[in-house]
């Protein structure tokens, strides 16, 4: 599709055959990943699927054991200082030193990034709702989020980078966590780079996923490729079956007797073709959601 | 405006903005020469990608519901257009099917579903307005 790269423009972040291995746990097993600027970019998948892993090497807070990371055409472990200064991060554990009250937050953070911008800053806290004289240690979890989403954003980050970043929070919060993603990457070039199990949320607000599993990346594209490739058709054959037959395309099944359905990859056409061929009618024929193209791929 | 997003059903989500402005527009619950909100503001509202609420835009000005102006800002076209007729028409169709699916099911024939709209009709018809209106 003409979207897969908006831009000749190098990509944020490339990474290529990277493998990371814990042990004898394999972390990352040669992963290639292309993050084409500006845009929202979901990475979706399991836990233990490698997702906060491969965040970790792209903030250069974990050196490549073998294939290579670059940011903004940077190594971030030998270049931190140009590639962290243009990353805003909010971390699933929210990591926040707990003595600081609010506004010595902000000040601290303010001091590593040039281009803190104090009214965004200032902003965001009213926003938000954050007392400046509340100690971080007392928040509670939703403003200890939104704490984490404003030292994140005041500097006004090329690269957003947000891992997991509704996890365990209110509705409410979620909202104001992905309202922060539209309003980012309204702003003209912007990037954001954030992954979730949350697929309602990465469906509503991402440009391109990418489904990371077993630390691979089986499938990256953009939203409507997604889409539009996978469909859930059912098949009724004229006799029923103690097994369904294969069809081209399908990546799972399931169903009993003459009924069955399938989740396809593929042309619409060419699979009702293929149904055909195999002597049986398509009574429904319907998209699927992110979830169910998710579950597909990682439970064939 | 009020637009509902479900990621529930697999609709992509253009598709859902794109019906439901339709729907709105062929219900007269959005006017000829009413203006849409800017794609950035109902983004923010409904939580979804801006790009997304743009691809919807795109599609409803090429259906001819909507144009762009020079000034900036999009807006309602003038709806005695035969398509928004054929919109009109699309939109029933899309409830009445479900309707005589049920009816098949419960074995209620088509004349008894015929009668059945027109008693609902006659019942709803909005007498009250009509006098106000008048009035």
């Amino acid at each position: 599709m003409a979207d897969s790269f908006p831009s000749a423009a190098p990509p944020i972040v490339e990474i290529q055959r990277l493998t990371r291995q814990f042990g004898i746990k394999m972390a990352l097993d040669e992963l290639s990943l292309v993050v084409p600027r500006s845009g929202v970019f979901g990475l979706i998948g399991g836990n233990g699927a490698g997702k906060t892993t491969l965040i970790r090497h792209i903030l250069g807070m974990l050196k490549a054991q073998s294939g290579s990371v670059k940011v903004f055409g940077l190594n971030p472990v030998e270049q931190p200082v140009g590639v962290l200064g243009r990353i805003g991060y909010l971390s699933e554990e929210r990591d926040l030193p707990n003595w600081m009250r609010v506004q010595e937050l902000m000040s601290y953070t303010q001091a590593f990034y040039p281009q803190w911008d104090d009214g965004y800053a200032e902003e965001l806290r009213d926003a938000f709702d954050l007392d400046p004289k509340a100690r971080i240690k007392n928040l509670s979890r939703g403003q200890r989020a939104r704490a984490g989403l404003l030292i994140a954003l005041a500097h006004r980050p090329e690269l957003l980078v947000l891992d997991e970043p509704s996890s365990g929070l209110d509705p409410v919060v979620r909202r104001d966590i992905l309202g922060a993603i539209i309003r980012t990457i309204a702003d003209e070039g912007r990037t954001v780079l954030f992954s979730s199990h949350l697929l309602d949320e990465v469906e509503r607000v991402a440009d391109r996923v990418a489904i990371i599993h077993h630390g691979r990346i089986l499938l990256t594209a953009s939203m409507e490729e997604i889409k539009e490739s996978h469909r859930k058709m059912t098949l009724r054959f004229s006799q029923a079956m103690t097994q369904p037959p294969g069809l081209v395309g399908a990546l799972s099944c399931n169903g009993a007797g003459a009924e069955w359905t399938y989740v396809c990859n593929g042309e619409a056409e060419q699979l009702r073709r293929a149904a055909e061929a195999l002597g049986a009618s398509v009574v429904d024929d319907s998209a699927l959601t992110l979830d169910e193209i998710f579950i597909s791929r990682v439970k064939p | 405006m009020q637009i509902h997003i479900s990621t529930n059903d697999g609709v992509p989500i253009y598709l859902q903005v794109v019906n439901q402005i339709k729907y709105l527009v062929a219900a007269g619950r959005l006017a000829a020469g009413a203006e849409l909100p800017p794609i950035r503001t109902l983004a923010e509202t409904l939580i979804v990608n801006p790009n997304t609420i743009a691809r919807a835009y795109r599609e409803l000005e090429m259906a001819g519901i909507v144009e762009k102006r020079r000034t900036a800002g999009t807006y309602v076209t003038d709806q005695g257009s035969p398509l928004a007729k054929r919109e009109r028409t699309k939109i029933l169709i899309e409830r009445i099917d479900p309707l005589l699916a049920d009816a098949r099911h419960m074995d209620v024939s088509i004349d008894d579903v015929i009668k059945l709209v027109h008693q609902r009709f006659t019942l709803l018809k909005p007498s009250r307005l009509k006098e106000s209106n008048d009035g």
